[in-house]
């Protein structure tokens, strides 16, 4: 997956969490925490749907690396470069 | 072979099935009776649709809130707002002799009640609202801290304390008399800071969309199951036997109903009998009228009311105790339909709750129990009259169901709605891979008890592996 295709992924993930919030304007260097209001239990989430979906495992002491949907995307760009997307 | 099994088809344990499900794991859930909801079921009569528990669904947010219990549990289910359709109340109110206090969504008109009808109290209750807040960040007091206590040594009248607490109890308490802290907490902001609202199509709204994602996501749900006993050894459970014979074999059991109930599947009657199931079981009077209740000059949603200035809650020694009781007017909110439009239900409905006594309720001869019914509907309405205008001669339609009706529903000890007075919040038990959720595990309510079994299901079901 390209930069922008992990991109994609993660939106889809969020509008899934998150059916009511419009995602078309999100900022990508602000943190998910404070522009969506998401709790550890969403983070969570996040992290189980990568599982799901991509069979990506990341260890608890990274979830830091997915405060907001710049660092989210630079953290899996390696995890997932191999893997191609299904839409 | 599953990989969780659950016990019991209510809100916990739908919602725990979406939850396990949604993440691929092999999920059964068994009921026992023929129906789903457990206690927040629903029921037809006489070409009438009814809710059994549901009165109000509580902690009340609107559309594009992103905070609280209810955003939170939209999220984990991926629901929408729409698909609960929840319609906000017009207005309820808690009344004691000669002081009534009004409530709305959002703690705003309490506090100016609170200020008219008792001045002196104004700092003490932000005091209280400080208190609460604390609570919920810093944890200082424990859970089953004694709420009077707490209460009584920040609002300096009784009347008031009694005031806040009879709504709380009403919708959540299943400890007799006193009320733990931590549940007036949960109870306080469920309520007073958030509030109450309704789908228009009542519980079964809600109750299918749980049902119809836990199927989508394929999970199995099993009716007319119960479960006979759980199979264990020392320190694990393996699965279930059936009242039928069947035997499931579950990597993991989780069990919404009720803790003694659940130990007794597992045999253990030893500790089953430490400390004691919950006592505290209703009788819901329903009245169908010719007129909507605000043709009535009745726009109340919810009435809390007491007829003297101390709320008492107590298993009634008599069949039922009628000195308090709560009246809900499931007209009295404002539902709109997709467009926008108001809407309203096509029949005036009144039901009031009152506390009973299970065992007096259970033991009656069929004849005498129809009977009862007939007696107890006229002296609950009676009651009710006199906190809201009478509305006896616009009566079409009755119905009335008791603790025994509570017991078929939930299966609890007692027919008791709250379950055992003590909580079990991690939810673990002395087997390493069976929980309990729901009821005994400590949140109540329909929010709370979804959140209860997302709680769980996550804890121990889902991020284990």
């Amino acid at each position: 997956m390209t930069l922008a295709e992990i991109r994609e992924e993660i939106i889809d993930i969020l509008h899934d969490i998150a059916p009511d919030e419009d995602l078309s304007e999100l900022k990508d260097d602000v943190d998910f925490r404070e522009q969506l209001e998401l709790d550890s239990m969403d983070f969570l989430d996040i992290v189980m749907e990568l599982r799901k979906r991509h069979r990506v495992q990341i260890p608890e002491e990274d979830y830091g690396e997915l405060a907001s949907m710049h660092r989210t995307v630079t953290y899996l760009e390696p995890l997932l470069k191999d893997v191609a997307r299904v839409s | 072979m599953y990989d969780t099994i659950i016990i019991g088809a209510g809100m916990s344990g739908l919602a725990a099935g979406i939850r396990l499900a949604h993440f691929d794991r092999r999920v059964c859930i068994l009921e026992r009776h023929t129906t789903i909801g457990g206690l927040n079921s629903f029921y037809r009569l006489n070409g009438r649709d009814y809710d059994v528990g549901l009165h109000a669904v509580t902690n009340y947010m609107p559309k594009g809130t992103r905070r609280g219990p209810l955003a939170k549990l939209l999220r984990q289910l991926r629901f929408r707002w729409e698909d609960f359709s929840l319609a906000p109340q017009i207005g309820s109110t808690i009344a004691f002799p000669g002081v009534q206090l009004q409530l709305g969504n959002g703690l705003e008109l309490l506090e100016s009640e609170i200020d008219k009808h008792f001045p002196s109290q104004k700092d003490n209750f932000q005091q209280l609202l400080t208190q609460i807040a604390d609570y919920d960040e810093l944890e200082q007091q424990p859970f089953e801290a004694s709420a009077r206590q707490v209460v009584s040594s920040t609002i300096s009248d009784p009347l008031l304390v009694e005031m806040l607490l009879c709504p709380l109890m009403w919708y959540g308490n299943a400890r007799e008399s006193d009320m733990d802290f931590g549940q007036f907490c949960i109870m306080f902001r469920s309520i007073f800071m958030e509030g109450f609202s309704r789908p228009f199509a009542g519980v079964r709204l809600i109750l299918k969309n749980l049902v119809r994602r836990f199927r989508e996501l394929g999970g199995e749900l099993k009716l007319s199951r119960g479960v006979d006993r759980i199979v264990h050894d020392k320190k694990h459970v393996n699965g279930v036997v059936l009242d039928n014979g069947e035997q499931l074999p579950g990597k993991h059991i989780l069990s919404s109903a009720g803790w003694f109930e659940t130990l007794r599947m597992c045999g253990d009657v030893v500790s089953s009998s430490t400390r004691g199931p919950g006592k505290l079981s209703f009788t819901e009077s329903i009245a169908i009228l010719d007129k909507q209740p605000r043709q009535l000059g009745h726009d109340r949603t919810i009435v809390f009311f007491n007829d003297s200035d101390k709320f008492r809650w107590e298993q009634p020694k008599t069949m039922c105790d009628l000195r308090t009781g709560v009246i809900c007017s499931p007209n009295n909110y404002w539902y709109e339909d997709v467009s926008g439009k108001q809407q309203q239900l096509s029949e005036g409905v009144i039901r009031i709750t009152a506390l009973a006594n299970f065992d007096a309720w259970q033991n009656l001869p069929e004849e005498q129990y129809r009977l009862e019914k007939l007696r107890w509907h006229e002296r609950t309405v009676t009651s009710a009259v006199r906190f809201m205008p009478d509305f006896r001669r616009h009566i079409i339609d009755t119905d009335m169901f008791t603790p025994k009706t509570i017991h078929r529903f939930t299966w609890h000890d007692n027919g008791a709605v709250y379950g055992a007075p003590n909580k079990h919040l991690d939810g673990t038990t002395p087997w390493k891979n069976l929980y309990v959720c729901g009821t005994d595990q400590g949140y109540v309510g329909i929010i709370g008890s979804i959140l209860s079994g997302i709680s769980i299901a996550n804890r121990y079901c889902l991020q284990t592996t």
